[in-house]
């Protein structure tokens, strides 16, 4: 099923169960969670190390299939789609940001956000307007031809977020995205998401530990073992 | 594709290790493969210069020129046989020949052919007592006009010119004209001479169109199997020691193809397990295992391309640098290309060893890595 338009969620979890065998027993991760997040909202998932955020982000983000439940992301349903299919959303429908930041070490700033083109679409110069444009926006255009080991922690973080925007998502998932970052930097950081995503209209889920960015947020979700027990 | 082009470019020292040894396991092939080129063309250098496509024996000579004997009458039934255009009787002896100025042991390895259609190279058979000789005797001082003694007998030859890559089973041709041949073998192989007409063999020119092989089979039926007729090719590869040179060398080659699959797969291997955090990224922002494999094999292939011109390089430089006649070494384009196209094939079938740990990075390891 695939339904445009803008009163669409973003993300539709409904009932959605993940398990893992370990051995002859079974791990629950996720326990029947139900969440909706709309265009342009900014979602705070706050909880725990083992709560089941990074189980819930990997689901909505087209990472892991659910054991069971319904996952629907800007109106595709892609519960029972195979790995392929999956990629093929991760590539046109989502953006990630993860903690790590995790930039390719020996491309410049401007040519990691082309990674995406170059893995996806190929449209080239579209792609590479859109990277300038991206790039600008995050103040960057003077680092566009730094590799990320000449680019300060914050300055990377800003392209790990342009390379999330480059396939225009529907929804961007943020892992930790101020972990690695000072406290001050991680404030920062975090406008520049608020900003970015309220200017695009695109919706965001934030994993995060640190209670003190969630105020950029438009609301929270709190997990723990597995359910979502405030939101 | 363009990622994986970068990486080599920017990175180019982490692939150095890999590269280096690439590109001595290339110069290894092609210098294996020049040396057997070498050892082969001096074996049988004088069997492809004879000027014709057919090479008949007497079948009870299991194709050796010594035991051979081709008399007339036999001849002129080869002669008839369709397909046959016409044909030359040949014949060889191998002896010692002494220059003037050397000492009376110390001699060098030649073959006299006489033969009634000169070798491919010589526009025209010397008179008698004179030899055309292989450029191979040059490096021993042989010039034109040199007297050379050949045999017990010391039956005079006079060098009157040179032809090129005419060695004999690793011994220089003198080409002679039938009659100075006949004379040289019975001075000094009396036990071998042959009658007037009678030569040990036949080289066979087959009409335009007709197909040496069936010739060779035609002519055979015609003298009730009483010849024994090959292809010239066929006829060089069955001079003794030639398919046990290239069996033994072609082995070696596939052993050394083995060992670039081996360090391919290693390297790309120990490569795929260090990138294992950026495929786990690069999955999860959308990339396919198919695209990144592709990257993998494509960086295996440039390593390997570079690694042949380098070695292709180095191969013909050694070709120049070390002193003719010391190895029988003869590198060649086609070798040299031979070479490349194995390593390249080792190249991809390394790579394929990674596939499979490829597949398994898990986008899921991009997410929640250090919480």
């Amino acid at each position: 099923m695939n339904v445009n338009g803008a009163s669409v969620p973003a993300l539709s979890l409904q009932r959605v169960r993940k398990v893992y065998a370990m051995g002859d027993s079974e791990v629950v991760a996720l326990d029947d969670v139900d969440l909706e997040v709309a265009p342009g909202e900014i979602v705070a998932l706050v909880g725990p190390s083992g709560s089941g955020k990074t189980t819930l982000c990997s689901i909505a983000g087209a990472i892991l299939s659910p054991t069971s439940g319904r996952v629907v992301v800007a109106g595709t349903d892609i519960s029972g789609f195979n790995p392929k299919q999956l990629t093929a959303v991760r590539r046109d429908l989502v953006g990630f940001v993860f903690q790590s930041v995790n930039l390719v070490p020996f491309l410049t700033a401007r040519e990691n956000l082309l990674v995406v083109d170059e893995i996806g679409k190929r449209t080239g110069a579209p792609a590479r307007a859109r990277a300038d444009q991206l790039l600008g926006e995050l103040g960057l255009a003077d680092r566009a031809k730094n590799l990320p080991a000449q680019l300060s922690g914050g300055q990377r973080q800003r392209v790990a977020i342009g390379r999330a925007l480059m396939n225009d998502p529907k929804l961007v998932l943020f892992d930790e995205p101020t972990s690695a970052l000072d406290s001050k930097l991680g404030m920062a950081v975090m406008e520049l998401i608020q900003q970015e995503m309220k200017a695009r209209g695109t919706a965001a889920i934030v994993v995060t530990h640190d209670e003190r960015i969630t105020r950029f947020c438009d609301r929270s979700v709190h997990m723990d073992d597995g359910r979502i027990t405030k939101s | 594709m363009k990622l994986a082009l970068r990486e080599l470019r920017r990175r180019p020292g982490r692939f150095g290790a890999a590269g280096l040894i690439l590109t001595l396991i290339a110069l290894l092939l092609m210098f294996l493969g020049g040396l057997l080129d070498g050892l082969i063309r001096s074996s049988t250098g004088a069997m492809y210069a004879l000027d014709g496509d057919v090479v008949v024996y007497t079948a009870s000579a299991e194709d050796s020129f010594l035991r051979s004997r081709i008399e007339p009458t036999l001849r002129s039934t080869v002669d008839g046989v369709d397909g046959v255009a016409s044909s030359a009787g040949i014949g060889v002896v191998q002896l010692g020949a002494r220059l003037a100025d050397k000492g009376p042991r110390d001699l060098l390895d030649v073959v006299v052919f006489g033969t009634e259609a000169p070798p491919l190279g010589v526009d025209a058979l010397p008179g008698d007592g004179e030899a055309i000789a292989d450029t191979t005797l040059q490096e021993q001082g042989v010039q034109v006009g040199t007297e050379l003694s050949v045999g017990p007998a010391r039956s005079t030859l006079t060098v009157v010119g040179f032809v090129e890559d005419t060695q004999y089973l690793g011994q220089a041709a003198l080409w002679t004209n039938p009659e100075t041949w006949r004379t040289v073998l019975t001075d000094n192989r009396p036990d071998q001479q042959l009658g007037d007409g009678v030569f040990q063999a036949l080289t066979v020119r087959v009409d335009d169109g007709a197909v040496a092989a069936d010739v060779a089979d035609a002519i055979d039926i015609a003298t009730g199997r009483s010849t024994a007729s090959l292809t010239v090719v066929a006829a060089a590869e069955g001079l003794p020691g030639v398919e046990q040179q290239t069996a033994t060398f072609n082995q070696i080659i596939g052993v050394t193809v083995g060992i670039a699959v081996v360090v391919v797969a290693l390297f790309f291997a120990l490569l795929t397990v260090e990138r294992a955090s950026l495929y786990g990224v690069l999955k999860a922002v959308g990339a396919r295992s198919g695209t990144l494999f592709g990257g993998l094999v494509l960086q295996a292939v440039v390593l390997s391309a570079v690694a042949c011109v380098i070695a292709g390089s180095a191969a013909i430089a050694l070709d120049a640098v070390i002193p003719p006649g010391s190895i029988p070494l003869r590198i060649s384009g086609t070798r040299i290309g031979q070479s490349a196209v194995f390593l390249l094939v080792a190249a991809v079938i390394g790579c394929a060893f990674s596939l499979r740990r490829l597949l398994r990075v898990d986008p899921a390891s991009a997410i929640g890595s250090g919480s």
